[in-house]
């Protein structure tokens, strides 16, 4: 009698906590209704990206024929919007919203020869898949900082072979990642705490879930470095921060 | 009569105890078994390795069962990455070269009989003895623990060619503490083949019997005691290199990475270092090696084949030189795996003119062996089949040597199929084919029970046709310049080749099965053979003087006195067509030295 | 058993002697003015391997099928061990080294010779997997190397800097070797990290890179086309994939090729 009395009070504390914590986690996602956007925009002459040659890889060669593949170091488009920029709060998070890793797994896919997404962002210790959809092997070979919490890999892919499912434990921007098999193959993983975002081909981004507060979000680009700016994010209501770089 | 003339045989006592008789024995005999056994446990994984990669390179996308159990990362979904490839195709001739080729034909057969046939009771250091034979298995589990790393096992062929097996795992997977494992088991393997070469040099001056002068001491004696040289030099500049090797990786220094190199984009910290000085070390031991490899092998079948044909060779004498001019000679060749190297081209035709003249001894051995054939009296046995098979192999292997002799053919074959085709028959193969003979030629006197002569025989046919049918077409994809070490054949010509790599892979999984009634035979007989008699070759030398399997002092105390030449075979004796080396009858001697 | 052994070797020597016979598989037809010194070599080689090897197998057959008895005296071969040493260095060795006497031609007619002054210098490089191949460009100078500027994502392979270095603004960099038929071309080889081979089938050049230590061959290639060029020395796991191509073009294609190639650095 007296341990199925306690067998019940445990079981009822175990509920309660099941509880409370769904209930706080529904809490920040509630409070992480804020947003904060914008462009990002590229003055001056961008500089000359150029063409690959894919030859050693006939059918990646084959695949860009009519429309040759440039490097990716600095895409601006017709009106300057810049494409590949990392933005993220650098300071100002605090709680769960810093330390968290998003649930959703991103894919870093090797196709035609290139990195899709040629620049990817993740939290710490979140999940993404790298995949392969060329009919060749590709190499992952990312080479985080020496002596940063991140371990440089080198591993193969060939052809229909299972998705990688990978994280990195620590925080680094960025982890650049290359291909030795073909050695144009080029790209970064940003690893940032909190939510980020990477801009698209118009250069604009959106920053989800962001907790309402006063934050610094940073904008890193490969080769054009970081800014940052101040910005206050109110509940269901969108904050803007637009960035500059200047092309050389 | 023996004893009249025995010198004073230091006595020891009968080993006591499970440990000093199996484990930690310092029995001459008990070590030899122990090389053997462990030479078939290598011999095993390194099959079992090259069946994945032939399965693998005749059918890419094949899922190769198991192969997921010993590496999820390796080979996601049992198809091995091209990383992983390269890893077991390291670690297949890491493991067949070091520890099956160089144990079994010397380490094996060369413990155990070379003592006996010179009638000695043990060797002069048994304790070295033993140690060799613990050093050689701590190599080979430190070998073997680079299958468990992290980053898998060494990928940069067993020759480990600086500066990739020296960068460390910037230069990819397998480079890091898989290279530094192997660098530090063959290492190891060099201490235990030095020690087990001392011993070998030292019964052979220093422990004959009373009247076993060199020139009565059988070819296997001959064979082991030149081997041992070589061994004795070769090894001693491989464990230097090994330790230079290991140094670059964790002590900073730059033996074998030169200044400047940019590896994934990362200037690497090392400079001054010579690519070619691994290269040169390596194959200063590696040429001799091969023959470490192959001249066992011809001691053995030089002794089994007499003994079948029922005649001595034509040339004692011949045959010893010709060997001893194989060892010397391997020292001044080395350099014809380096011709397309970088080194100065003038070295190239150095080195190929000594390369060339070795035909010569080799070609003298194999017409002795062929031209004492006639007029033989030659009996049919597994143990003979394996002896005239080895001739076979090592004529087809050696022939193909006419051609990497030379610097200008090497601009076509060098790095392609037809130098795996060569290596494998020359040496790999025949040398197994060796391994085979004396096997079935001594396992009676090893165990006291003969083996089963028609397994043996089904097992030499369906070995010697698949040994064929696997490396004739290696030469073929050679000389359509089909390259060696690659995991796909994604260049253009060799698609066509496809059909002959599928055929080399279906041989190589069938003759790799034939090996299983070797495996049954021998531990079936081991158990359940026919009971042997004391002398069932009618053999002429000292190992079939005493019972079998013999005493623990080999000679019950006393030590024989030889009175003829090893081979007296095709006399009037009067045990029949032959007289044993310590039988004191008269007989008119069998010189064949003209 | 012993007849079967006898019949066994003949079968399976006369059934490896006829893919080589029949010339099944064999090298690709020579492109290269040094080629041909070669295939004879190559030819003589086979000649005489080949006798030797099927001569060899054949007896070895005849004897172990005629001497496989039980009765009958033991004889001795005919002249003994002496007849066969003499015979295995008059016949086999001397042979030997006359085929190395004449091979040595066809080696320095690679090695030994300078190339020409009017060679054309172009610079390969060999990386973890790729080749790179450098043209000097108008000025007809390399520009210096930096390792430390390597970057492949900004396709910067060889390290240059034209900012600062004027030899190396015109210095034109590509992923496939294009030369011109008939002009001899001068390979400068430079390794950026480990050992790597260049080998192309079709030229008869095989050689090695060597990280640290830079060397060159030179060669003239006499037919246009696209031909395969292959790394044959271990170099890590994309070792089967690294290659590139060589495209011998006619010297008007050539300039126009190099032309399109300049505007896209």
């Amino acid at each position: 009698m007296k341990i199925r009395y306690k067998v019940t009070a445990v079981f009822s504390a175990l509920v309660l906590m099941a509880v409370s914590a769904l209930v706080a986690s529904q809490n920040v996602s509630a409070a992480g209704e804020g947003k904060i956007t914008g462009t990002v925009k590229l003055t001056g002459t961008p500089p000359h990206e150029r063409p690959i040659d894919m030859s050693k890889e006939p059918y990646c060669q084959k695949l860009h024929a009519s429309n040759p593949v440039k490097t990716e170091n600095v895409v601006a488009g017709a009106d300057g919007g810049l494409q590949f920029v990392v933005l993220y709060i650098s300071e100002g998070l605090s709680g769960s919203a810093a330390s968290a890793a998003a649930p959703e797994k991103p894919k870093w896919d090797q196709k035609g020869c290139q990195y899709i997404p040629h620049v990817m962002a993740v939290n710490p210790n979140q999940h993404f898949e790298v995949t392969n959809s060329d009919p060749t092997s590709h190499n992952i070979h990312p080479m985080p900082r020496p002596g940063g919490g991140n371990n440089q890999w080198n591993k193969s892919q060939p052809p229909g072979s299972p998705a990688i499912d990978t994280t990195w434990p620590s925080e680094e921007i960025a982890v650049s990642v290359k291909c030795n098999i073909h050695p144009w193959m080029h790209g970064y993983m940003a690893v940032v705490k909190g939510p980020n975002a990477v801009t698209d081909e118009k250069g604009s981004y959106t920053i989800t879930g962001v907790p309402p507060g006063s934050y610094t979000v940073t904008a890193w680009q490969e080769t054009l470095g970081t800014q940052t700016q101040k910005v206050t994010v109110a509940a269901g209501k969108p904050a803007t921060a637009d960035f500059t770089f200047k092309g050389k | 009569m023996h004893d009249m003339h025995a010198p004073a045989a230091h006595h020891h006592a009968p080993p006591q105890g499970f440990v000093r008789n199996h484990l930690f024995s310092l029995d001459h005999k008990v070590i030899g078994i122990q090389y053997y056994g462990l030479a078939l446990l290598a011999v095993f994984i390194g099959m079992v390795l090259s069946w994945v990669m032939r399965l693998h390179l005749a059918w890419p996308a094949l899922s190769i069962p198991g192969l997921e159990l010993l590496s999820k990362n390796g080979a996601p979904g049992g198809v091995p990455t091209p990383e992983y490839y390269l890893q077991l195709m390291t670690m297949h001739g890491t493991i067949m070269v070091f520890f099956v080729l160089t144990t079994a034909p010397f380490a094996a057969f060369g413990n155990y009989f070379l003592p006996i046939q010179v009638g000695a009771e043990d060797m002069p250091f048994p304790h070295f003895n033993m140690m060799s034979f613990w050093v050689t298995f701590v190599a080979f589990c430190v070998a073997v623990a680079a299958f468990f790393v992290p980053d898998g096992p060494p990928l940069a062929g067993w020759t480990a060619y600086a500066p990739l097996s020296a960068l460390g795992p910037v230069a990819g997977p397998g480079e890091g503490l898989g290279q530094i494992l192997w660098a530090s088991s063959i290492g190891i393997f060099c201490i235990g083949q030095l020690l087990g070469a001392l011993n070998f040099i030292s019964t052979t001056l220093d422990m004959r019997c009373k009247g076993m002068s060199l020139m009565r001491m059988p070819l296997t004696v001959w064979a082991w005691f030149i081997t041992s040289a070589m061994g004795l030099t070769a090894f001693a500049v491989l464990m230097p290199a090994c330790i230079l090797l290991i140094l670059d990786h964790v002590a900073g220094t730059s033996f074998f990475v030169a200044s400047n190199l940019v590896v994934s984009d990362q200037l690497q910290p090392h400079s001054g270092g010579s690519t070619l000085l691994w290269q040169h070390l390596f194959w200063f031991f590696g040429h001799p090696e091969v023959y470490i490899a192959i001249v066992p092998a011809m001691g053995v079948v030089s002794h089994v084949l007499i003994t079948n044909m029922r005649r001595p060779m034509l040339s004692h004498r011949v045959l010893i030189y010709s060997m001893a001019a194989l060892a010397f000679l391997s020292y001044m060749v080395y350099g014809h795996h380096m011709f397309v190297s970088g080194m100065n081209p003038f070295s190239s035709i150095v080195f190929s003119f000594p390369t060339l003249a070795i035909t010569i001894p080799s070609t003298i051995i194999v017409l002795i062996w062929i031209g004492s054939l006639y007029g033989a009296r030659l009996r049919i046995n597994a143990a003979s089949l394996f002896a005239l098979g080895f001739i076979s192999l090592f004529v087809s292997g050696g022939v193909s040597g006419f051609f990497l002799a030379q610097p200008s053919l090497d601009l076509l074959l060098h790095a392609t199929y037809f130098v795996v085709g060569h290596f494998h028959l020359v040496m790999a193969v025949a040398a197994i084919f060796g391994i085979f003979s004396g096997t079935y030629f001594w396992f009676s006197k090893v165990t006291g029970r003969m083996m089963n002569e028609t397994l043996g025989k089904i097992h030499f046919w369906l070995t010697f046709v698949g040994a064929y049918c696997i490396f004739m077409p290696f030469h073929y994809l050679g000389l359509a310049g089909n390259v060696r070490r690659y995991q796909a054949f994604v260049n253009d010509f060799m698609g066509p080749l496809m059909p002959l790599h599928k055929f080399i892979s279906v041989a190589a999984v069938v003759t790799g099965f034939a090996q299983f009634i070797f495996l049954y035979n021998l531990i079936y007989s081991r158990f359940k053979g026919e009971k042997a008699t004391q002398n069932p070759w009618e053999a002429t030398s000292l190992e079939w003087t005493i019972p079998s399997p013999p005493p623990f002092d080999n000679f019950g105390g006393k030590l024989p006195v030889v009175y003829h030449d090893p081979y007296q075979y095709g006399v009037e004796g009067s045990s029949g067509d032959y007289v044993m080396q310590d039988s004191p009858e008269q007989i008119q001697t069998v010189h064949d030295e003209k | 058993m012993a007849k079967v052994f006898a019949v066994t070797v003949i079968l399976i020597a006369i059934a490896s002697a006829i893919p080589i016979l029949m010339h099944t598989w064999g090298p690709p037809v020579d492109i290269s003015t040094h080629g041909p010194l070669i295939d004879e070599q190559m030819s003589e080689t086979m000649a005489e391997a080949g006798i030797s090897f099927l001569a060899a197998q054949i007896i070895l057959a005849i004897f172990v099928w005629m001497f496989s008895r039980k009765e009958g005296k033991v004889r001795s071969f005919p002249g003994g061990a002496r007849g066969l040493v003499t015979a295995a260095i008059v016949l086999v060795g001397i042979e030997a080294m006359a085929l190395g006497a004449f091979g040595v031609k066809a080696w320095a007619s690679v090695y030994f010779t300078p190339p020409g002054p009017d060679a054309m210098p172009i610079q390969a490089q060999a990386g973890q997997f790729a080749f790179y191949f450098r043209y000097p460009g108008p000025d007809g100078r390399f520009g210096p190397l930096h390792p430390d500027l390597v970057n492949e994502g900004t396709q910067n392979f060889f390290g240059l800097d034209p900012d600062h270095d004027p030899d190396a603004k015109d210095d034109i960099v590509t992923a496939e070797l294009g030369i011109p038929v008939n002009k001899e071309i001068h390979l400068l080889m430079h390794s950026k990290d480990v050992g790597h081979s260049f080998d192309v089938r079709e030229l008869r050049i095989q050689q090695d890179f060597v990280p640290g230590l830079d060397v060159s061959v030179h060669f003239t290639a006499t037919k246009t086309g696209r031909y395969e060029i292959m790394c044959t020395q271990l170099c890590g796991l994309g070792h089967y994939n690294m290659k590139a191509y060589l495209n011998v073009m006619s010297q008007s294609d050539f300039d126009a090729w190099l032309k399109q190639q300049a505007s896209q650095q």
